[in-house]
């Protein structure tokens, strides 16, 4: 192998980790916003809520943007032409993530009712849509997306629309990441509150766990006759040792809620997520990207990839900083693991 | 219209929306940090408070740069996307790094700053503002770099139908890029420094907490002054350094319709278009410019009918922004300077008249930092990569215009109400001044 497959070998693996980590980060934050309605009783309840997840949310939420960023470093091509062809979907993807940025700064800013409500609503809908979204987007992505692409003559064509993203299998994977989500974040709300709060986090992911395993193993089998991914597990059976991973975690969480332990249930349902996202970019590889249309307008690693000289600053880069970022990132995971009370949401005058 | 043009119009609105509250983001961080030093080091009460009121309307502010900068992100592949292609292999590296570097550090320690009042000691609670504020700093350093690499590309070659890079140190070292960002920044501590004094003089002309007052307009008349000097100092570098990478730009800067010798300097010139000249030139001063932008009063300065209609920028527009942004820069200065006079005074409360001056000039900075986008973004038009890629070929080839109007209806719906929302916020905020409840404060100053 020449040193350049190695470098567009080792940006797949990477870039395949900031999008899992995002989502197993901005997950929580995401699923707890949008059950937020159904978690909370009362206005101090959706407080403690929100201030659970304030000193972090957007410090997960850049993984999105760091996520973005590879895809540009790593894979220009790719990044160009996901963004444009997913256009209008992105779009609203983005308007939600606006939304949902200063509906935490804004909720507690004026004293009104009708001004915190309009909040908590426009927190729901904007927390629920990029869960689904993402969800959808990825599922098109394992899918396959109608283009046409020329990579000598930079001919380019995208033959699909907002609709056509809204196939059944799409759809499937959407409904899936809304679930692990749901799940994911009833669980973070179980662990980062206390007395009721607390218990009726852990009630609502012991009650969607069902869903979500029948949804999960409705994918698993929907994704042999919707894509390809299953061609590298056949290639190297190797490989089927991470759905298996996927599948355990999935089990565990349940095992865990029964036994009283959400922490332990909501590490697994951070492995779930993580595997799941792997499950199916293990299949994808080397597309990052297939065409629907024509394998010959998959896009590629090989095709899609920056030169050497790029690739090998950006490992440099990541190898130096992305280590700093997670130790400081523990240490304040650490440092505010306490979980939050009403008390402390009333008491201060610095909570959202 | 067409893609193009709507992309443009797009991107142009939503990066002027981020530029309305990126400056007061980058200049107000420095100040509140230093604010927090202050208590630290002395342990007056004040100075906590103060950290506490400015820090507030900072995070207002803050909210809506966030938000809106993903939208930025996004835009590059969304709208750009032949640009991305086409120049991904050196553009896209800098805006990761920004964010491995950059944002993860600033939005983490943010964090840490607002919810750990009593979970931190007293100097790592100060640390953590400074953390945030210095990686602020460094990514308007890389993001601008990237803004300069378009503006004057260096370091790469033409190879398998885009741009390679093939020396990163000499982006890294782009002195369009570096000068840039000189001059930006200190554009934004110019703004904030407007900010805070306006704030203070709009408190102090209704004896709101004087004491409170009289120090923060201090503080921001002394950074206001020196940053003013350093902007108008660097932006004579950054149009010195334009007239030699880009001087198609300068001529439109200047509206030099021929190329010349010993050209002159206009304080006053209405460019028309259409018949290539100036209809009117006033109170000329001889040689000026060409010393101006070479330190030669006998240089050459290349004029518009140099270059073929297609290829020079809007002349009016950029000459006006350039001019305009030039003469209020200079009124900041004096104001700044009036200012920083009159608060060393022990009666600066007297002084009622620079005080309201203070609180209407609140706009003037914002004013001009759009104008200063106009100029480097029209200026360089018709190109996205200055001699290299026109923006006619860098837009996506698989959008379609009613995609773009629904977006960009869209952007203007959103952005009109948060940014109404927020802006209404800061007047709120700044209008009801310091916390008086002293204990509260007390109550989260934390382990010493
Ligand atoms: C408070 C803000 C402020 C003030 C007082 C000034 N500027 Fe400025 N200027 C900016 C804020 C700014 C800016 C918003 O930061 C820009 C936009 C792009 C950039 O690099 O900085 C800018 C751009 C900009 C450019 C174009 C850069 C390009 O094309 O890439 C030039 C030549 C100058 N400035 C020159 C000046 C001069 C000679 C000034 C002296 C009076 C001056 N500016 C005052
Ligand atoms: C450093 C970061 C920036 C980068 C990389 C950047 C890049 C771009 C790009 C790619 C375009 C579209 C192509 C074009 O029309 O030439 C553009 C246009 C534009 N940008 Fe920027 N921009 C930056 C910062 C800003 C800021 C902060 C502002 C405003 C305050 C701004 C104002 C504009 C305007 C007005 C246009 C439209 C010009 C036209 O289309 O005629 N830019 N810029
Ligand atoms: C077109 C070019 C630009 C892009 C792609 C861009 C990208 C971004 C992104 C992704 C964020 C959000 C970060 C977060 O989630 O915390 C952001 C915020 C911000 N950007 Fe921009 N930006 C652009 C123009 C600029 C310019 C020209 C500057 C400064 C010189 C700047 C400075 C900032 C600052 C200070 C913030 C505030 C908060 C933060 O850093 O997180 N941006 N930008």
């Amino acid at each position: 192998m020449d040193t350049l497959s190695l470098f567009q070998i080792i940006w797949f693996v990477l870039w395949s980790v900031l999008w899992a980590v995002y989502f197993m980060l901005d997950g929580f934050v995401l699923g707890t916003g949008f059950m937020a309605g159904f978690l909370a009783k009362n206005d101090t309840e959706k407080r403690v809520l929100i201030n659970s997840v304030g000193p972090i949310w957007d410090g997960n939420e850049v993984w999105l943007v760091t996520a973005g960023g590879a895809t540009f470093a790593a894979f220009p091509t790719t990044y160009a032409l996901m963004f444009s062809n997913l256009y209008s979907a992105l779009i609203l993807l983005l308007f939600a993530l606006i939304v949902r940025g200063v509906s935490f700064e804004f909720r507690g800013k004026i004293d009104s009712d009708v001004w915190r409500k309009s909040w908590d609503t426009a927190i729901i809908i904007s927390s629920f849509l990029p869960a689904l979204l993402f969800g959808v987007a990825f599922g098109n992505i394992f899918k396959g997306i109608p283009m046409t692409n020329n990579f000598t003559t930079f001919n380019f064509s995208y033959d699909g629309s907002l609709i056509g993203l809204l196939n059944p299998y799409g759809l499937l994977t959407g409904v899936l990441f809304v679930l692990l989500f749901a799940v994911h974040g009833s669980l973070y709300a179980a662990i980062k509150t206390t007395g009721d709060l607390s218990k009726r986090g852990a009630e609502m992911a012991n009650k969607l766990w069902l869903p979500l395993l029948v949804v999960a193993v409705a994918f698993l089998g929907y994704t042999y006759p919707a894509t390809k991914l299953y061609d590298n597990y056949l290639k190297a059976p190797v490989l089927l040792i991470v759905p298996l991973i996927a599948v355990v975690s999935l089990l565990l969480i349940k095992v865990f809620i029964a036994k009283g332990s959400c922490h332990k249930a909501f590490l697994f349902s951070c492995f779930t997520i993580v595997f799941v996202v792997f499950t199916g970019v293990a299949g994808l590889f080397p597309n990052l990207i297939p065409s629907s249309i024509d394998p010959i307008s998959n896009l590629t690693i090989f095709n899609s990839s920056s030169s050497l000289l790029t690739l090998k600053i950006m490992t440099g880069v990541v190898a130096v900083f992305l280590p700093i970022v997670i130790s400081y990132k523990i240490w304040v995971y650490r440092l505010f693991r306490a979980p939050v009370t009403n008390e402390e949401v009333l008491g201060n005058s610095e909570s959202y | 219209m067409n893609v193009v043009t709507l992309s443009q119009l797009q991107f142009a609105a939503t990066c002027m929306f981020h530029w309305i509250f990126v400056p007061l983001t980058l200049g107000l961080s420095i100040l509140t940090a230093w604010m927090e030093t202050k208590y630290v080091t002395t342990g007056d009460e004040m100075w906590l408070r103060m950290t506490k009121f400015w820090g507030k309307l900072f995070l207002i502010n803050f909210a809506l740069g966030v938000v809106t900068g993903i939208t930025m992100e996004f835009q590059f592949g969304m709208n750009w996307a032949e640009f991305s292609r086409y120049a991904g292999d050196i553009s896209g590296a800098p805006l990761a790094i920004e964010a491995t570097v950059a944002f993860f550090l600033e939005s983490v320690f943010i964090g840490v700053w607002i919810f750990g009042w009593n979970k931190l000691s007293k100097k790592v609670h100060a640390l953590s503002i400074w953390l945030a504020a210095v990686a602020t700093n460094v990514s308007a350093l890389v993001i601008l770099l990237v803004n300069g690499w378009m503006q004057h590309p260096v370091g790469y070659v033409i190879r398998n139908g885009r741009a390679e890079l093939t020396d990163f140190i000499a982006v890294l070292t782009n002195p369009y890029g570096l000068i840039k960002f000189g001059h930006t920044l200190t554009s934004a501590y110019v703004l904030a420094g407007f900010v805070v004094m306006g704030v203070s003089a709009w408190h102090l002309l209704r004896n709101n907490e004087t004491a409170f007052f009289i120090r923060s307009f201090k503080l921001a008349a002394t950074y206001a002054f020196v940053s003013c000097i350093l902007v108008i100092l660097t932006g004579d570098f950054h149009s010195a350094d334009i007239a030699k990478t880009q001087p198609v730009k300068f001529a439109a800067m200047e509206a030099v319709w021929e190329t010349q010798r010993g050209a002159s300097f206009n304080l006053l010139m209405v460019p028309d278009v259409s018949q290539e000249r100036n209809s009117i030139e006033l109170l000329r001063i001889p040689k000026m410019l060409s010393f101006l932008a070479f330190k030669d009063a006998n240089a050459e300065v290349k004029g518009l009918k140099d270059v073929p209609k297609e290829l020079r920028p809007p002349v009016a527009a950029t000459y006006y922004s350039y001019r305009l942004m030039a003469v209020l820069g200079m009124a900041m200065l004096l104001l700044s300077f009036v200012s920083f006079f009159v608060s060393r005074k022990q009666n600066l409360m007297d002084y009622r008249r620079v005080l309201a001056i203070m609180v209407f000039a609140i706009p003037l900075p914002y004013l001009v930092q759009q104008l200063g986008w106009l100029v480097a973004e029209l200026g360089r038009q018709p190109w996205v990569i200055y001699g290299v890629l026109k923006t006619s070929d860098a837009v996506s080839k698989t959008i379609t215009p009613t995609q773009v109007i629904m977006s960009l209806l869209g952007f203007t719906a959103l952005y009109s109400v948060l940014g109404a929302i927020d802006i209404y916020l800061l007047v709120k905020y700044a209008k009801k001044g310091p916390d008086k409840d002293l204990t509260s404060i007390i109550n989260v100053q934390g382990r010493s």
